[in-house]
């Protein structure tokens, strides 16, 4: 709260309290699941390279990530937006999203088929044609509804 | 009723368990209850002389353990308070001289007599740690408010649940209200919402301790003191009072008394 203020008055730049935060956020993260940093990068590359074997990802947006309720609740949560292959530069056609918990479930995005659902339902104009003028907007409109969804990660 | 078993314990050194034992203790025995401490270091002893009763000693739990003397007479009482007392550790013995199961015959057998069995649990996660953990009914985990000590809290947490004993409550030392304040310190609720644990102490930095172990007359027992102030509403809390949070900065008193109300503490 007082680093706020001072950050609003621009009288100081983060304190070193939150850098601690910070710093335990992460690094209880990786020794709650017994898995230090470096290897979950790798864990991250090889999962990637199964997936691209076999879809169009667009690394750019890939992200894997680490996310903790609490010391016992653990997930591995990834969002894989995948490139339509005939249109390299349009919006991704759909994405691939996984979650590992870490009691072992792994819930894969069937489990997340209301989501998905609805995303698509969301995007009737996917399929029709859209006028040439207004395919600029309406993709734009369209990725940021799709952002949007994206970051509406599952409640951890 | 019989009596409870609190181990006080930290994963780190040095983060003050022997000095919340030591104030516990005395704390407690003022509001009247009949209290021992254990010094479960063994070959580190210290809670005899934060105490001020290093010169009284005869005995060890290791002779207790070892059957070379008696309970009773190995028990060293407090000058000020006829109810409290000091179980030392053995100075030239190791660890391995006691085993958990030693520990639980111990305070099984001074359940019956006395209100409160307090551990000093040694640093570290191996036998010693195990020793002090076996017999406790609840466990005290003191940290400071800073990245390696918050992180080896979170470390036994774990053990202490995957023991069955948890979920253990924490005490934050050598808080430092000013540097909170400038953002430069974890505050109560940062420790919180990365620990998790309900918080049933925060006791801040003060040069009183130091005093006080230099004497060997814990700081409850200085009335100016507010780490003092703060260890006796520790000890209170311990006996199910609901004590409100002194006014140091840095800390959410309500929510975390919510907190504690909802988890039925
Ligand atoms: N609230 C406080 N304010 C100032 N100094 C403190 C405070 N609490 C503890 N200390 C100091 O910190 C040092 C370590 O305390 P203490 O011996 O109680 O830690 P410990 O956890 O028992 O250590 P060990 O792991 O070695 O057994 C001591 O010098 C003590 O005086
Ligand atoms: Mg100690």
């Amino acid at each position: 709260m007082t680093s706020l203020l001072n950050r609003l008055f621009g009288r100081a730049k983060i304190g070193s309290g939150a850098t601690a935060k910070n710093r335990l956020r992460f690094v209880l993260q990786h020794d709650r699941i017994n898995l230090p940093p470096e290897r979950a990068e790798e864990m991250k590359k090889e999962i990637l390279a199964v997936i691209v074997k076999y879809l169009a990802v667009d690394r750019e947006r890939v992200e894997i990530d680490l996310e903790q309720r609490d010391r016992t609740h653990s997930k591995l949560v990834a969002e894989l937006p995948i490139v339509n292959e005939t249109d390299k530069n349009a919006r991704p056609a759909a994405e691939v999203s996984a979650i590992a918990e870490s009691n072992g479930a792994v819930k894969t995005a069937d489990d997340e088929a209301d989501k998905v659902g609805e995303d698509s339902a969301a995007k009737p104009a996917k399929k029709e044609p859209i006028p040439k003028a207004a395919v600029g907007e309406a993709a734009e409109e369209n990725d940021n509804k799709q952002r949007g969804s994206s970051a509406q990660k599952p409640p951890v | 009723m019989a009596g409870k078993v609190v181990t006080i314990s930290s994963g780190k050194g040095g983060v003050g368990k022997t000095t919340a034992t030591a104030n516990l203790g005395i704390s407690l025995a003022s509001l009247g209850k009949r209290v021992v401490v254990i010094d479960a270091d063994i070959g580190l002893r210290n809670l005899d002389v934060i105490m001020g009763l290093e010169n009284r000693i005869v005995y060890d739990l290791v002779d207790i353990v070892e059957g070379r003397s008696k309970l009773r007479q190995s028990m060293i009482k407090h000058k000020k308070f006829e109810d409290l007392f000091l179980i030392p550790a053995a100075q030239t013995r190791d660890k391995m001289a006691v085993s958990p199961d030693d520990m639980v015959k111990l305070t099984d057998e001074l359940r019956d007599d006395f209100d409160y069995v307090l551990i000093d649990s040694p640093a570290g996660i191996e036998r010693g740690f195990r020793n002090a953990l076996e017999p406790a009914d609840e466990v005290v985990i003191v940290t400071n408010p800073e990245v390696s000590a918050v992180r080896d809290a979170d470390r036994i947490t774990g053990l202490i649940e995957a023991a069955d004993k948890g979920p253990g409550r924490l005490i934050i030392n050598r808080l430092k209200p000013d540097l909170v304040k400038k953002g430069e310190m974890l505050s109560s609720d940062d420790v919180y919402d990365i620990l998790g644990l309900s918080i049933i102490g925060i006791i801040p930095e003060d040069e009183l301790v130091l005093s006080a172990s230099n004497s060997g007359i814990p700081v409850t027992l200085n009335t100016n003191s507010k780490a003092g102030m703060a260890f006796n509403n520790v000890a209170r809390r311990l006996t199910g009072e609901d004590v409100p949070f002194m006014n140091l900065n840095g800390h959410r008193s309500f929510l975390q008394r919510v907190i504690s109300l909802l988890e039925g503490r």
